[in-house]
């Protein structure tokens, strides 16, 4: 349907329009001018054209990186997804103290602020006083350093993000499970369907929406992720951990090429919006072959 | 109020939900939207009440031009199928937000105002509780006082009885024809059933996919329907449509039945035809100026209370009976069916009504 | 096919019912004939779905048992009990076609995959599903998809019972009329146990054989169509059944006959010997049953208020004294327009005291 136009809206709506003209547009033109320029300091500066772009796309490192990124988001979703699911369906679809209970505690993660989370798996992880990395260290006999180890960082940045994000994908998962009706559980239950099928051919396809926001989601946010795995990590041993946004700053920032970066960073958001863009269009796609 | 749309057309990506549309409503008229589910009813009332703009074509208020004014420019008041009220709201604060949010009378007139439609709704010992705390029926009542308490010229209902219990619908039904028998407000009320639209016995506009089929006084459009569809959704129980002959002298059903031509057909050129009759007359027992026997086979018999509904098949059609009384039949057995000739209804090949039957205390006529 | 039977069943939400209001199912036995077409009937609140959620087994009951055949079934699962059930509105597996839709349950039971072909072919011919089998089920309009929900059922050759929760209730009232018949041409043809719910009594009178009547968590009367309309051995069932219900008009007892409104009506003499002493009285007769006579004859005298015509018949709302009456005439009789005289018909004439049918 059609919504009836009511010119007052825009009025309304110009503060937000001009609030983030300013603090997201006005940045982008300026990413984009840095971009074809090569900067010395704030008076010397060269107009170079596409060289950073035609420089970045020979780069060994930024391939290493965006190669380190994929994998990351690949496990990311590989990971979090059917857990997420797996997890959401053992809590109770009834309401109740026990359901609020749980829920609350399954979102705790989501609230402590990224640098933060960073620090306590810093602390959880030390073979010293860390509880898990002492466990390990100790008790199962593992060498564990990861700070040293290129497979313990990444299996302790995996971990971090696990724990760190996994509550989102519960808590949309449950949303989409709590809007199926009593009458398609009943109708399985009468027509002798196993639990497996019941997953399979109501819950699943029910959830398609819901769970098409979360691996949207969830995508783009590890493919953009820098703050806790530079906390925990700083980008190493080396280069193991660096993934494509700790590349990125530390070529900003480090070597301040502010240029070179500025290239860089169209790029990355090129990647970031091709990809978003294509899974949408599948999951839609694969949506719209359902009715109403 | 008189509402007319002139040419007025609803495409929504690509597709026409209405076609080219005229309609003079009469002001203080009642009028009946009768159709099937998706025919576009909702889409008429919601140009009508300025929800929705329309494609092409213009909305008149009493002949002034009101298209492109919103909803809330124009005075209108509208029931849904949902029951939407205000939930954080007594019934009291809800029948009484139209006329605050109006601002122009005194809190006592509008209280006094509040507790007349209350009663006359009768949910007055409910002023005080919650939409939550209701049944349905009360639930709709209130939405249905909240509209009435504007006194707007202009009231929609669309299928508002619908999720309402049986002995529920019917009550609010009369209660609904008693409230507009003399007054003064114009409703276009949405339905798809056709009780509804003779019961309230105002006018009736048929809506069929998309186009208005036809529009007058109920009862005319239910005894003279146009075209073969306005029969089809007119009717309930379903009108018997059979493929027929009409001769000079005769009309030919089937090989084994034919009777004399009735006065109201003689004027048709002979050729196919198809003959429309309604459940209500065909008979079991022979009445003089009845056509001859028609030997059918029982299908199906559903006894309803004091009436019987009979599902008999002749050669390659089936009529559906309503007889009154209640009739025992065994299945496959054969019986006679009788049909007055004088009380069809004669649609040509292009679906148009050729000729059309005495229905109850009216003449023969023809077209 | 089975025959069941309740013992004693009583229902309550509530952990603790105290008072009779707490139960959604007062205590009662009952008893359903194998092979019969049911109808449960009554307004919302009046515990039918509960009941129809019991015999499924869908809801444990708070007491009494279950019996299908005479085996207690009170402790199993709906497929243990090889029940079927369609519901308010269509519930079908979106991703599946309907040919799988429909050979699911079979599939479960491991049934081999040629008696699955055979006998989805079968049940979607009848069901006239036999060219949408390829086509996904989700694409299918409402009441086709009621019919593939219906079909699940009907797949299962040895089910006990199917049993219909409001099922037409999103279905255009013209196509309602297609697939009611469809249900009786299948209960003719399978002779299955149908049980059927509904507030709507047109429904349940032309569908079912015998009617079961429900109000506020209690069975009030149980007959055939017929028994219902003619003899409603409560006040409710009088008013629910009907459209519109029974005219009640309260009255005194005089020596051959009754006061009403002032006036006098004659009663059969059995319905007077039989009447209590000391309770509230009242005349039920159906507005089926009243006819106007011609004038100057003995009758009732009543002030007409208002006719409405509904092409097959027409209801005329009169006044007796300050009591309202309507009666349904066929479209052709004449109404007087300002007063007239009607008469009752002895034999469908009943008396009730406090609620109750008398005789």
């Amino acid at each position: 349907m059609e919504k009836w136009q009511d010119q007052r809206a825009w009025l309304l709506v110009m503060p937000v329009v001009l609030l983030v003209a300013f603090n997201a547009l006005i940045p982008l033109m300026t990413v984009v001018n840095y971009s074809v320029q090569d900067i010395f300091d704030s008076t010397h500066r060269v107009f170079v054209g596409t060289e950073w772009f035609r420089e970045m796309l020979h780069n060994d490192r930024l391939h290493a990186a965006l190669l380190r990124q994929f994998i990351f988001s690949g496990l990311v979703l590989l990971i979090e997804l059917p857990l997420g699911v797996a997890i959401a369906l053992t809590i109770p679809r009834r309401s109740g103290w026990g359901t609020s209970a749980t829920l609350v505690l399954v979102a705790l993660p989501l609230l402590i602020p990224w640098n933060v989370i960073g620090t306590i798996w810093v602390i959880f992880l030390r073979p010293d006083i860390g509880l898990l990395g002492h466990f390990i260290d100790s008790t199962l006999g593992i060498h564990f350093d990861y700070p040293t180890v290129p497979s313990q960082a990444w299996l302790s940045v995996m971990m971090m993000e696990v724990w760190h994000w996994t509550p989102l994908v519960v808590l949309l998962a449950y949303a989409g499970l709590r809007s199926i009706p009593d009458a398609y559980y009943q109708a399985a239950s009468i027509d002798g369907a196993s639990r497996w099928s019941v997953f399979l051919y109501i819950q699943l396809p029910k959830m398609r929406s819901v769970l098409t926001i979360a691996i949207l989601l969830r995508f783009m946010d590890s493919f953009l992720i820098y703050t806790e795995p530079f906390v925990l990590t700083g980008g190493g041993p080396g280069d193991s951990t660096t993934f494509l946004s700790i590349y990125l700053v530390k070529m900003a920032l480090g070597q301040f090429d502010v240029g070179r970066a500025a290239a860089f960073s169209i790029i990355y958001f090129l990647i970031v919006l091709a990809f978003s863009y294509v899974f949408y269009q599948v999951l839609l796609r694969a949506g719209r072959g359902e009715a109403r | 109020m008189r509402v007319t749309l002139q040419n007025v057309t609803k495409v929504v990506r690509g597709q026409t939900h209405l076609y080219d549309t005229t309609l003079d409503l009469e002001s203080g008229s009642f009028n009946v939207l009768l159709g099937p589910t998706q025919a576009g009813k909702t889409s008429l009332l919601r140009l009508i009440a300025g929800l929705d703009r329309p494609t092409t074509g213009a909305v008149l208020e009493d002949g002034k031009d009101v298209t492109a004014a919103g909803v809330r420019k124009r005075n209108v008041a509208m029931v849904y199928q949902e029951f939407v009220n205000y939930p954080s709201f007594t019934v009291y604060q809800n029948i009484a937000s139209p006329l605050r949010r109006a601002g122009r009378l005194s809190a006592t007139e509008i209280d006094a105002k509040v507790r007349a439609t209350a009663e006359m709704m009768r949910i007055d010992p409910y002023l005080g509780r919650l939409p939550s705390e209701l049944s349905g029926g009360q639930q709709q009542r209130v939405a249905l006082a909240r509209a009435l308490i504007k006194d707007a010229p202009l009231l929609l209902l669309d299928e508002p009885l619908v999720n309402l219990d049986y002995k529920l619908r019917e009550e609010l039904r009369s209660e609904i024809r008693h409230i507009f028998r003399d007054n003064e407000t114009t409703v276009v009320y949405a339905t798809t059933e056709p009780q509804e639209a003779l019961l309230f016995g105002g006018n009736a506009v048929v809506v069929d996919a998309g186009r208005v089929l036809q529009h007058g006084p109920a009862l005319e459009v239910y005894r003279r329907p146009a075209t073969v569809r306005v029969g089809e959704v007119f009717s309930d129980p379903p009108i018997n449509l059979v493929r027929a002959h009409v001769g000079p002298h005769e009309c030919r059903l089937s090989p084994s039945v034919a009777f004399p031509v009735a006065a109201h057909m003689r004027e048709l050129s002979p050729g196919d035809y198809r003959i429309g009759v309604r459940a209500n007359h065909i008979e079991v027992t022979s009445r003089s100026g009845d056509s001859g026997a028609i030997r059918a086979t029982v299908e199906l018999a559903e006894i309803n209370g004091s009436e019987t509904y009979v599902h008999a098949r002749h050669g390659d059609f089936t009529l559906v009976a309503l007889l009154e009384g209640v009739h025992e039949f065994a299945l496959g057995a054969e019986i006679d069916l009788y049909l007055d000739p004088a009380r069809l209804f004669v649609f040509n090949g292009a679906g148009d009504l050729a000729a059309a039957g005495r229905q109850n205390d009216q003449t023969a006529e023809a077209r | 096919m089975a025959r069941i039977e309740f013992k004693d069943i009583q229902h309550s939400y509530f952990a603790e019912p105290s008072r009779p209001k707490d139960y959604a199912l007062q205590p009662m036995h009952m008893a359903w004939r194998d092979g019969g077409a049911y109808a449960l009937l009554g307004p919302s609140g009046s515990g039918k779905t509960t009941l129809l959620n019991i015999i499924s087994g869908l809801l444990r009951p708070s007491g009494g048992a279950v019996l299908f055949d005479g085996k207690n079934v009170t402790d199993l699962t709906p497929v243990e009990r090889n029940i079927a059930q369609v519901f308010q509105f269509p519930v079908i597996y979106d991703t599946m076609t309907v040919f799988d839709n429909l050979a699911f349950p079979l599939r479960n039971r491991r049934v081999p995959a040629a008696e699955v072909r055979a006998r989805v072919t079968e049940v979607a011919e009848m069901l006239e599903l036999t060219d949408d089998l390829k086509r996904r089920a989700a694409g299918l309009a409402a009441d086709a998809k009621q019919k593939v929900s219906l079909g699940r059922g009907l797949v299962r050759s040895d089910v006990a019972a199917i049993l219909f929760d409001e099922p037409l209730t999103v279905i255009d009232p013209h196509l309602k009329w297609r697939l009611r018949r469809k249900l009786k041409e299948i209960h003719k043809r399978y002779k299955l146990t149908l049980i059927y719910v509904t507030h709507d009594q047109g429904e349940a009178l032309t569908f079912a054989d015998r009617v079961v009547v429900m109000h506020e968590g209690r069975v009030l009367q149980e007959g055939t169509p017929q028994e219902l309309f003619e003899a409603p051995q409560h006040r409710f069932v009088g008013y629910f059944i009907g459209s519109p219900g029974m005219n009640f008009l309260p009255c005194r007892l005089s020596a051959d006959g009754a006061e009403v409104a002032g006036q006098h009506l004659p009663l059969a003499r059995h319905l007077l010997a039989q009447a209590p002493a000391g309770q509230a009285l009242e005349i039920g007769v159906r507005p089926e049953a009243i006819d106007f006579a011609a004038a100057g004859a003995a009758g009732l005298s009543v002030a007409v208020r208002d006719v409405e015509d509904l092409g097959t018949r027409k209801v005329a709302t009169c006044q007796l004294g300050d009591l309202k009456l309507k009666v349904v005439v066929p479209p052709e009789q004449p109404i007087p327009a300002e007063r007239g005289t009607v008469t009752f018909n002895a034999e469908l004439t009943r008396l009730y005291a406090d609620g109750q049918l008398v005789g």
